[in-house]
């Protein structure tokens, strides 16, 4: 195997500051590096972006939207939550009035047909995979759709290896072929779904055949999976970013939740929709209010009612829009209008497509400061560094599962040299800017939350250590509500079923970055099993299976090409230029290549990635890149 | 599954063994060339996992392709099954028969078990080594049931087809010939020759054995063949249940339980399907007939099959059958190929409207295999461990379906009993137990064999025949697993009730003549070392404690009173652990042969 | 539609522990019931997260009408049974396959194997100096665990865990029969050639140390491994959203093992190699 010199990352132990970005960073007390954060935010009150973190607690991120609303006066607050699965809390928003996947995790031990769409849980989510194959064990049937045949797909009854991006066209054929065959489940679809006449004519022309021409799998495939899951008396549909990180993610998710409607598999035990969240506290993130659109308890900002209730306990006035996403802000900075940013616990020099575009946008900052736990590369651009502590192990507080499960975080080890809460560190400056916030402990923060948020309200401490981790919603201190999501859409009485499901009337749109002759490789990314996101906490460790960062082609391309594993080819796309080891993987077919964000010190991925954004939802199209690859003029085998 | 596999890949000659069992494989998932209707639509999951079952015979088609299972080989036989390639390598080192280290094409299994030692094995041994050169690999083997001929060798040359030859009574000039040319070795003499009644009136179960052509359908139809599912299809099951209970049928693998109890239990299970399986692993030592049985009436036992299938509801039927017994393998399935292309197996058997088929699953070296829950194991492709009961097979056997397990003379019972009737069935032998038995006698007597004789007559009566030689020192019944009485205890009457009275047991009908020229405590080093080699290793008492047994034997082999007392008293304290606490049958009588000889023999006094 | 399914409520049945009355949910074990009677029965191959495998032997029961002594980490309770938990028969066979075990296998890591060898009276020693041993050097092919199967008792818990139980990688089996039996990967190779997934699931249900996390071997190795200074605080892992509950054991302030609660509803006590292992980044403190 290569010899690799993977970039580790040491533990911040003092705050550094800078008086310009040219000079390097020196250690500063906490009140020199307080003061100046608190000098350069105040001059940028009206340009100002909280990125709070998807990796930190409820609490922490409870505070710092707080700040940024309270103390800022701004709704631009938004975490890296967009960069993955904002589609799919705007799908399911738009579709059931609530962001959460809709099912629990031990339902999928006891379902019938289980689909992984554009998941490969198998690598990403491996303990929700031992669910999903204790449901296998139990009968259950699983249908896997991607384009690679993951370690996921290799656990199906039938594996659809479709085009890359096609995903509204395979999932209206299904539905076509639903209809068709007189499997819709027209008493669901009367009664608690609305648009279904549209749907229909929708999805209408997407024949079988079509849908073969488009996605690339086989008419027959598509019909089996279209009928297994309409016939199921219990069915699941999971999915994670194959579908969400598209340039129409929101669009890709609407048309899944679809499906669902249409053969009423939601909304009971066992059948269900269940987006796969990738990061431990992306789900906390968005219902502590940390996104730009929603209080705390997924409140709707436009919701005057829900205002006044926060700026009663808030002591505030707060903005009667909605704020900028993480995407609207990095063009807010390009075009000046957003100067200072308060960024915690996210790396987004990294982790955003288009790389060097993210870069260039944060060094022409005012004022940035970086709130981490390491000088990521993100905090080697900043003015200040404050160092926080680990919210997993050094921090109490909760977090907030994929199955909407809340529970508690708690400190284990003593955090190193002068590093800081984050909840410690935002009130601190805080109250530099006017605002003098008590909070006795995690638990404070918490309690203030559950008096503004119904859905939390049940959920005391004690409660969370008895049932270990309650689900949300929890409105009572007494009882616990259903595992799953959305019953209300099967009861008779129409006061009680509420607003009905409205289809989502999406069209097929390609992804934007088309292959050519010039780029004629399809270019897809995704994790592994041993490493997360940019690589920062799992370089730490010494994983067996780690061997950094390849371009991953099928043996025909790699002969193709005549290139071999470990030979150095340059990878291209129309953004960007990287080089990169070859590896072979049998899983791929003739045009389609795969990567990793995992080792961007190695290999920068993401200078390849192409930053079309969802108009919806602000994610960009990670999955998407059109490539070439050329042989190097002297042939590096670096193995 | 996502299953890994290492880099080795398997020859051409590897992969057309598997492909031969297999048929080709359907896509590049299963090892075919990468096609690119195989990179947009992949098909697997439970149909692809349910071909488990496959895995034993495939690595028999490798090792008798090869002569030896390579990493290639076994990665290509789990990718086409589905099976992960640690849980392959399990199984496929859990046989003796199988090696997955490179071996020469020809194993020549020389038996070292008691009557071949007896009869000068450990010079054989020595003579073949030095007879062979490296082309050939001698294996020192545990019984292969050819007692009556001993001492007995089995070649096994690897190929196309694999080739098997038999030396019994074997030199070492014999044994050689058949390792280094199995295809001009001289043919076996005929199963009647192991019958020395054969020909003889009265028999029952043996009657056919030397008088009827094994190969022909119909010259065993011409001698009685098929009457008997003939009257099954008048009873209807309940009535077949009916007579098999009444006869008072008990199971004579060893344990006596009564089949017409079992049948009725499996039959009553509302779970389906329901499984026949016959036990034809015949591994205790010294114990040849069943395979005598296959050998010379094969009919019989798959007619024997039918009638038990449709009394209980079975359609599908397995014999598991031990892979030391090529000639009874190929007797048995080409008895079941006849019966299948006339009609007497099949969708509509004799059309009645019964469908029912018969698979033949090679054991492949393990004794342990021959305990009904461990057969299970192995036909479904894992290691050949006992699972604990309950569940017992009735409720949960062979693919966890209810399932009838018997054995090869308990089934060939059932057509006297279907052909005279259950009275006068039971008219036979005592009133506990009933019906003619098969006696396996080897060792000190003039005349070896399997004899047949009703349930009852004595110990000292089976001898007689057998022509018992002088100086007798004593008998072993049962087999490794059984007990030893002394010459004076001739008078013990052959039934399961009269062998437990006097402390023993009739085991799988095993009786063994030593005389007093016998080294008693070799002997039983050697049984030790048999429960040794044979345990499975999954439980504790048998896994250690038949290792402390050897070790407590092999110390005292010379020794005698006070010298050998405190290993004495140590084997009965490890003794006593293992048939209390053991799982299966294996390590609960590993330690009944030792006891016997110390307490009825006083072996170490 | 379907409503939350809990299920037909289970019967009690009746049966004796000891001569006293039990009364236990159908299905329950015997040692399920000798737990809730208070009883205190020796187990080592029994896992709370798995089907019992009855291998090890060291939990015989006496159950009045069976030919043997039975399992009671896997024989289900019936009505009327009267069972028997102590007594000479079931101290006989239980201080031998400890004597069995102890002489063969090093047990000096296996919780309460000590406490038990002086309960039952068991004398490993008495099968004598030249007794078989494993005597397997540990094997470390891997910065993550070490297999030192010198320790191994064969409990098939970790093939078990690995297997069709709960993580469904397969990457270990047992190989050969009889007393040469071992825990393997395919060809006996590395596991770094194997399908391991280094998730640590046989890692958490080893109950005799064979199988230990690197960190804890070494401090093992080198005097400082001591339990009685560490401190375990359960929490959630911080890689994906799954929400797996992590236990951390920590001695001065360093993170030296990370164990899953085995009644957690998420993890039923498994984790990946990101929560198992992936905590070194919050003490690479400089």
């Amino acid at each position: 195997m290569r010899k690799r010199e993977p970039k580790t990352y040491t533990r911040l132990t003092r705050p550094l500051v800078r008086d310009s970005r040219n000079e390097p960073f020196r250690q500063a007390g906490w009140e020199e590096a307080l003061d100046r954060a608190a000098r350069g935010l105040e001059r940028n009150r009206d340009a100002f972006g909280m990125f709070s973190c998807a990796r930190a607690t409820n609490e922490m991120n409870y505070v710092a939207q707080k700040f940024a609303r309270v103390v800022m006066g701004t709704n631009n607050v938004d975490s890296c939550n967009r960069t993955c699965h904002a589609p799919s809390v705007a799908g399911l928003t738009a579709a059931f009035g609530s962001g959460g996947g809709t099912s629990s995790y031990e339902e999928i031990e006891h379902t019938d047909v289980i689909v992984m769409w554009g998941s490969n849980a198998r690598f990403a989510h491996p303990i929700f995979f031992q669910h999903v194959l204790k449901g296998i064990r139990n009968g259950a049937r699983m249908y896997a759709v991607d384009p690679r045949r993951t370690s996921t797909a290799e656990w199906a009854e039938s594996w659809l290896g479709l085009n890359v991006g096609t995903d509204i066209p395979m999932a209206h054929a299904i539905g076509r072929e639903i209809i068709h065959a007189g499997l819709a489940n027209e008493a669901f679809v009367g009664r608690a779904t609305t648009g279904f006449a549209e749907y229909k004519a929708l999805v209408e022309p997407w024949t079988l055949s079509l849908a073969e021409k488009v996605t690339g799998v086989p008419a027959r495939a598509i019909r089996e999976l279209a009928h297994a899951y309409a016939r199921a008396e219990r069915a699941q549909l999971c999915w994670t970013l194959g579908i969400t990180e598209h340039h129409n993610g929101t669009d890709n998710v609407r048309a899944l939740i679809n499906l669902s409607l249409l053969t009423g598999q939601v909304g009971r035990w066992g059948a269900g929709l269940q987006p796969l969240r990738g990061q431990n506290n992306v789900q906390g993130g968005g219902d502590m209010g940390a996104i730009p659109n929603r209080l705390p308890g997924f409140q709707d900002i436009l919701d005057p009612d829900a205002r006044l209730k926060f700026e009663s306990v808030w002591d505030t006035v707060i903005q009667p829009h909605y704020g900028l996403n993480l995407t609207e802000m990095f063009e807010a900075m390009e075009e000046g209008t957003l100067k200072a940013v308060y960024c915690i616990g996210e790396n987004p020099a990294q982790s955003e497509a288009d790389s060097e575009q993210a870069v260039r946008r944060l060094s022409a900052l005012d004022f940035l400061v970086v709130q981490d736990i390491f000088l990521t590369k993100t905090a080697e651009l900043a003015d200040v560094v404050l160092p926080a502590t680990a919210g997993w192990a050094e921090t109490e507080g909760t977090t907030t599962n994929s199955e909407r499960r809340v529970q508690r975080v708690r400190r284990a080890v003593t955090p190193p040299g002068e590093a800081r809460e984050d909840i410690d560190i935002l009130c601190a400056l805080a109250a530099r800017l006017g605002h003098d916030w008590k909070y006795q402990d995690a638990e404070a923060v918490w309690n203030e939350l559950r008096s503004v948020s119904p859905d939390h309200y049940g959920m005391t401490y004690d409660r969370l250590v008895e049932h270990q981790g309650i689900q949300w919603p929890c409105p009572s201190t007494e009882r616990l509500e259903p595992t799953y999501l959305h019953g209300r859409l099967w009861e008779t009485d129409p006061a009680k079923r509420g607003t009905p499901a409205p289809f989502g009337l999406v069209r097929h749109d390609p992804p934007v970055d088309l292959t050519d002759e010039e780029y004629p490789i399809r270019l897809t990314t995704g994790r592994r099993l041993d490493s997360y996101n940019t690589g920062v906490q799992s370089g730490g460790y010494a994983s067996p299976l780690r061997r950094g960062e390849y371009i991953e082609l099928c043996p025909e391309d790699a002969e193709r090409y005549g290139v071999v594993v470990g030979e150095e080819v340059r990878v291209s796309s129309r953004r960007g230029a990287v080089v990169a080891p070859v590896w072979v993987d049998t899983a791929l077919r003739p045009g389609l290549a795969f990567m990793t964000m995992h080792f961007p010190d190695e290999v920068d991925t993401n200078q390849l990635t192409i930053e079309a954004n969802c108009p919806i939802a602000g994610t960009a199209e990670f999955k998407a890149s059109a490539i070439r690859i050329e042989k190097l003029p002297v042939a590096t085998i670096v193995r | 599954m996502d299953l890994h596999f290492g880099d080795s890949k398997p020859t051409d000659e590897e992969r057309a063994a598997v492909d031969a069992l297999l048929g080709p494989p359907e896509s590049s998932w299963e090892g075919a060339d990468r096609s690119d209707a195989d990179l947009r639509w992949a098909r697997g999951g439970r149909e692809a996992r349910d071909r488990r079952d496959l895995l034993l015979p495939g690595l028999h088609a490798i090792n008798d392709r090869i002569g030896w299972i390579s990493e290639g080989a076994l990665g290509y036989l789990c990718r086409r099954l589905t099976v992960p390639p640690a849980e392959a390598y399990g199984v496929a080192t859990f046989y003796a028969m199988f090696s997955v280290e490179p071996r020469p094409a020809t194993v020549l299994h020389v038996c070292t078990d008691l009557a071949c030692t007896a009869a000068g094995a450990s010079a054989l041994c020595a003579g073949v080594e030095t007879g062979l050169g490296p082309g050939a690999h001698v294996e020192r083997s545990p019984c292969l049931g050819l007692c009556e001929r001993a001492p007995a060798a089995l070649a096994i040359r690897a190929g196309d087809p694999v080739r098997t030859a038999v030396a019994a009574p074997a030199t070492a000039r014999t044994a050689v010939l058949a390792a280094t040319s199995p295809d001009s070795a001289p043919e076996e003499p005929p199963a009647a020759m192991a019958v020395p009644q054969a020909g003889q009136d009265g028999l029952v179960l043996l009657k056919r054995i030397g008088v009827v052509d094994p190969s022909s359908l119909d010259d065993y139809r011409a001698h009685g063949g098929y009457t008997a599912l003939r009257h099954a299809f008048g009873l209807g099951p309940a009535g077949v249940i009916r007579e098999v209970t009444d006869s008072g049928l008990v199971g004579r693998g060893g344990a006596a339980f009564p089949t017409g109890r079992k049948w009725q239990a499996t039959a009553s299970q509302p779970d389906r399907p329901h499984y026949l399986v016959c036990n034809a692993d015949e591994s205790e030592p010294d114990t040849f007939k069943d395979r005598v049985l296959m050998e010379g009436d094969p009919y019989s036992l798959v007619e024997a099959m039918t009638i038990a299938a449709y009394a209980i509801g079975a359609h599908r039927g397995f014999v598991y059958l031990r892979g030391e017994y090529p000639r009874a393998a190929r007797r048995l399935q080409h008895a079941v190929d006849q019966a299948r292309a006339r009609g007497f197996l099949g969708d509509d058997v004799l059309g009645q409207g019964f469908a029912f088929d018969v698979e033949i699953r090679r054991g492949a070296g393990a004794y342990i295999c021959g305990e009904e829950t461990a057969l299970f194991n192995s036909i479904e492709g894992y290691r050949g461990e006992p699972r604990s009961k309950p569940p017992f097979p009735v409720e949960e056997g062979l693919f966890g379906k209810p399932t009838v397990e018997n054995n090869v003379e308990t089934l060939v019972n059932v057509l006297p009993i279907l052909t005279m009737g259950a009275p006068a069935y039971a008219a036979t032998g005592t009133e506990r137990s009933t019906g003619p038995k098969l006696f396996c006698v080897s060792g000190s007597v003039a005349r070896p064999g399997v004899y047949e004789l009703p349930f009852g007559a004595t110990l000292g009566e089976l001898l007689q025949l057998a022509g018992v030689r002088e100086n007798l020192r004593a008998v072993l019944l049962g087999g490794a697993a059984g007990g030893f009485v002394r010459p004076d205890e001739l008078g013990i009457p052959l039934t399961f009730e009269g062998t437990r009275e006097a402390g023993t047991t009739l085991g799988s009908g095993v009786v063994m003549a030593f005389d007093d020229t016998v080294p008693l405590p070799r002997l039983l080093l050697r049984i030790a070392q048999f429960f040794r080699d044979e345990s499975c290793g999954q439980c504790v008492p048998c896994r250690v404690g038949t290792v402390r047994q050897e070790e407590a034997l092999h110390r005292i082999v010379a020794r005698t009173g006070a010298d050998a007392a405190g290993d004495v008293a140590l084997l009965r304290e490890v003794g006593r652990a293992m048939r209390d606490a053991s799982i299966c049958g294996l390590g609960q009588t590993a330690w009944n042969a030792v006891e016997s000889a110390i307490d009825r023999l006083g072996a170490y006094e | 539609m379907t409503v939350t399914p809990l299920g037909i409520p289970r019967r009690l049945l009746e049966f004796t522990i000891d001569g006293q009355e039990a009364r236990v949910p159908e299905g329950s074990t015997i040692l399920d019931s000798c737990r809730a009677a208070g009883k205190d029965v020796p187990t080592l191959c029994e896992g709370d997260t798995l089907r019992p495998k009855n291998a090890c032997r060291v939990c015989v029961v006496e159950v009045e009408g069976a030919r043997t002594l039975v399992p009671a980490c896997s024989r289900k309770a019936e009505p009327g049974m009267v069972v028997r938990t102590g007594g000479e028969r079931v101290r006989h066979s239980r201080r031998i396959v400890l004597e069995l075990l102890a002489s063969s296998v090093d047990l000096s890591t296996t919780p309460r194997a000590a406490e038990w060898i002086k309960e039952y009276e068991a004398k490993p020693d008495r099968f004598g100096p030249d007794a078989a041993r494993l005597d397997e050097e540990p094997r470390v092919d891997n910065d993550l665990y070490v297999r030192d199967y010198g320790k191994c008792i064969l409990c098939y818990k970790c093939v078990d865990a690995c297997g069709d139980q709960w993580q469904n990688s397969f990457a270990i089996s047992v190989a050969g029969r009889g007393f040469d039996a071992r825990i393997a990967v395919e060809h006996d190779a590395p596991l770094t050639d194997s399908a391991c997934v280094y998730c640590g699931n046989c890692v958490e249900v080893c109950p005799t140390g064979a199988l230990s996390f690197k960190s804890e071997f070494d401090m093992r190795a080198a005097g400082t491994w001591d339990e009685s200074r560490q401190t375990e605080t359960t929490t959630v892992c911080a890689y994906c959203g799954v929400g797996c509950n992590l236990t951390l054991h920590v001695q001065d302030n360093e993170i030296v093992k990370v164990t899953s609660p085995h009644d957690n509803p998420v993890t039923h006590g498994n984790l990946c190699i990101k929560g198992r292992f992936g905590y070194q980044h919050v003490q690479n403190r400089g």
